[in-house]
């Protein structure tokens, strides 16, 4: 194995998880909002943002999915190294990561009435992050918010699903924004 | 044995044995070898658990016992090669020297390092081991049988 | 209703402080070493282990002497502890097979294979006081004894030949975990003995007496109980192949029990058992027996309503921290509570007082 590929963890991993963790709960907490992260230098292509995520929230019990794009040896023996999570289909993930147009999203898990939790996380990687499109209410958003998204109608159907569904992370470059299931978006 | 055919066989002997090592006593032998690598953490030492599992009936479904604490650390050496280590119990030192033992396991200095560090490990191992037989062996039960008053 | 409170905030400092003066004792007398404690109090920092879930006779030994003794405290800290700790994974199914015997007894075969080892017992003791400990011992004297060379299979393998012991079903390799999902019933057989190790022993015994009185009553024998240290290899992500990354002493009862078999079940002899960290025989025994009651169902058995026999009852009481915590909270100020229970007797006695005037 080579020692490259095991570099770019976070170099002092409690302080840079609780940082990196509250940039992502201040994102899900206020959908809309686009917030900057550090600490990760993963393999390409993963960017800074979903390296931060991947190292943040994943260990052996957070099953991971990568789309064909992103699931090369580097970014696996990335992820296994630093988090120690496994790699796997998208019906068993609580993570995934990849194109908005390469996720199946029918085949994630949108968790069960008694445990809606027990649901999976996309990690969306996009070329472009900004608040302006579509326009998002609900909880954590006063008025109205806007954030660039890449689809309207899915995120519709998913909210319908409450309290069941899926939860959005969008990354680019060392920026990103949420979308939790609560997020009501037109 | 049957493990004679895995490459990784011997990487895994001398993991193990550094994983079972008592901290202080690894820590002596080490700093008596006075092999000085140039390294740098890949993953500085971590304490954690791993959940240990035991099977129903030893031979049936796996079930969770409960945790033991381990250490964790890897290291790259100047060279490139790269050392991990897993080792039982909450010594970061213990885990650094473990991870640089198992990063000059795979150099030159391999020779060096089996004869003044694994070597002195495996023989104080292999001795408490074998006092601990030897006393359990003494405790084992020679039965006879006594003449029985049947007529 | 609960209602916040401020005030006692010096008082609870000061009871702190006098609880590590305490703690300390009569400063005359030395101070216990965390390491005396895990050498010369093994027993009690095994219980902690097993109890605590997390296997680190320093950790145990530490919490031994901050809780004074007491192994529930104990038990609570190196509980509260194991949350601290990250999950690097778990390991592969522990082979007690491969066991280092410091004890291996059977009830049931004189001659098996491996012999009868009884280890550091209390078995044969007479149960009198020893005086010469009170004066200051020294390390006696222990024999030793060529060692043996062979295997020490397990006592079960012999009648597993033989087809007379039921089979064990293989189960998922990645078992259900208590500690990270609420607990469901009907509970898994994993689910059931991860409960059962991590139970109270004075539960658990109690409920495998219960077994052996009648309520439930399922005749086991101990077909081995063996107490020793086993490798513990865990799959390591970034290597790709399985490393030992220690070693743990457990004790290991299986019980073999009669069965007259039952609608699905031939007649047979069925199993129970225990696995419980360190050196914890009652605790592995009690183990074995509330396992097998608890398996009436799987083995076609009836259900004669014993405490053994009913999953909720057991399972829901058997963790001491989470009774303790329940119980021990009702010492805990209920002023408000308190308030309107006297405020309701009085307008009971009140009415019916009325009721006892106008009566008359």
């Amino acid at each position: 194995m080579q020692a490259a590929i095991l570099e770019g963890g976070f170099g002092d991993a409690p302080i840079d998880a609780a940082r990196a963790f509250r940039q992502i709960m201040t994102a899900t907490a206020q959908p809309g909002t686009i917030n900057k992260v550090a600490g990760a230098q993963p393999p390409k292509p993963l960017s800074i943002a979903a390296g931060v995520v991947l190292l943040t929230m994943c260990d052996p019990e957070t099953p991971v999915f990568l789309t064909p794009a992103f699931d090369t040896d580097d970014v696996r023996a990335w992820i296994t190294f630093h988090t120690s999570a496994p790699i796997t289909t998208a019906k068993n993930a609580a993570f995934a990561v990849g194109a908005w147009d390469d996720l199946p999203l029918h085949d994630f898990s949108i968790g069960t009435s008694e445990f809606p939790d027990r649901s999976a996380t996309l990690i969306v990687e996009t070329a472009h992050l900004s608040t302006t499109g579509a326009t998002l209410c609900g909880p954590g958003i006063k008025d109205m918010a806007t954030l660039s998204l890449p689809d309207v109608a899915a995120f519709q159907n998913n909210a319908l699903l409450f309290p069941l569904g899926l939860d959005f992370i969008f990354t680019c470059q060392s920026e990103l924004a949420a979308l939790p299931r609560t997020t009501k978006v037109s | 044995m049957a493990e004679m055919n895995d490459p990784n066989a011997a990487r895994k002997t001398w993991m193990s044995l550094l994983a079972k090592s008592d901290a202080g006593v690894l820590a002596d032998i080490w700093a008596k070898a006075n092999i000085l690598p140039d390294f740098r953490f890949l993953r500085a030492p971590e304490i954690g658990g791993v959940m240990v599992r035991g099977r129903a009936g030893a031979v049936g479904a796996a079930f969770n016992l409960g945790e033991m604490t381990v250490t964790r650390c890897s290291v790259t050496l100047g060279s490139g090669a790269v050392g991990h280590a897993y080792v039982q119990g909450r010594d970061k030192k213990k885990a650094e020297i473990a991870a640089q033992v198992d990063a000059l396991m795979q150099t030159d200095l391999a020779a060096q390092v089996e004869a003044t560090v694994l070597a002195p490990l495996r023989n104080i191992a292999e001795t408490a081991k074998q006092a601990r037989a030897a006393k359990a062996a003494a405790t084992k039960v020679d039965f006879f049988t006594m003449v029985r008053g049947e007529d | 209703m609960y209602v916040a409170v401020k005030g006692g905030e010096k008082a609870i400092d000061n009871a702190h402080a006098w609880l590590a003066e305490e703690r300390r004792g009569d400063t005359s007398v030395a101070e216990l070493s965390v390491a005396q404690i895990r050498e010369q109090l093994a027993l009690a920092v095994n219980r902690v282990m097993a109890e605590g879930s997390l296997y680190d006779p320093d950790l145990a030994a530490l919490a031994i002497k901050q809780s004074r003794g007491d192994l529930i405290e104990a038990i609570f800290l190196i509980r509260a502890y194991r949350t601290t700790l990250p999950r690097f994974g778990g390991s592969e199914s522990v082979d007690t097979e491969k066991m280092a015997c410091d004890r291996r007894v059977s009830a049931t075969f004189k001659d098996a294979p491996g012999g009868q080892v009884l280890g550091p017992t209390f078995d044969y003791t007479h149960r009198l006081l020893d005086f010469k400990l009170a004066a200051d011992g020294e390390a006696p004297q222990v024999q030793t004894a060529d060692t043996p060379t062979g295997e020490t299979p397990h006592i079960m393998s012999f009648l597993d030949r033989e087809n007379l012991i039921q089979d064990e079903p293989a189960g998922p390799e990645t078992p259900d975990d208590l500690t990270r999902a609420p607990l469901e019933l009907p509970a898994s057989r994993a689910l059931r003995l991860q409960s059962l190790t991590r139970g109270d022993e004075g539960f658990i015994l109690g409920m495998a007496y219960s077994t052996q009185r009648g309520y439930a009553r399922n005749h086991a024998f101990v077909a081995e109980l063996r107490i020793g240290a086993v490798p513990v290899e865990m799959d390591i992500p970034e290597l790709g192949f399985a490393v030992d990354i220690g070693e743990v002493t457990l004790t290991e009862c299986e019980t073999v029990n009669q069965f007259q078999g039952s609608k699905t079940e031939p007649p047979q002899f069925t199993r129970g058992y225990g696995l419980v960290f360190g050196m914890t025989e009652r605790k592995a025994i009690s183990m074995a027996l509330v396992d097998r009651a608890l398996r009436w169902k799987e083995l076609g058995e009836d259900n004669v309503g014993a405490p053994a026999q009913d999953e909720e009852f057991v399972l829901y009481h058997a963790d001491n921290i989470q009774a303790t915590g329940f119980l021990e909270h009702i010492k805990l100020p209920h002023y408000v509570d308190f308030q309107s229970e006297l405020e309701l007797i009085r307008k009971l006695r009140r009415e019916a007082q009325a009721m006892q005037e106008a009566a008359e």
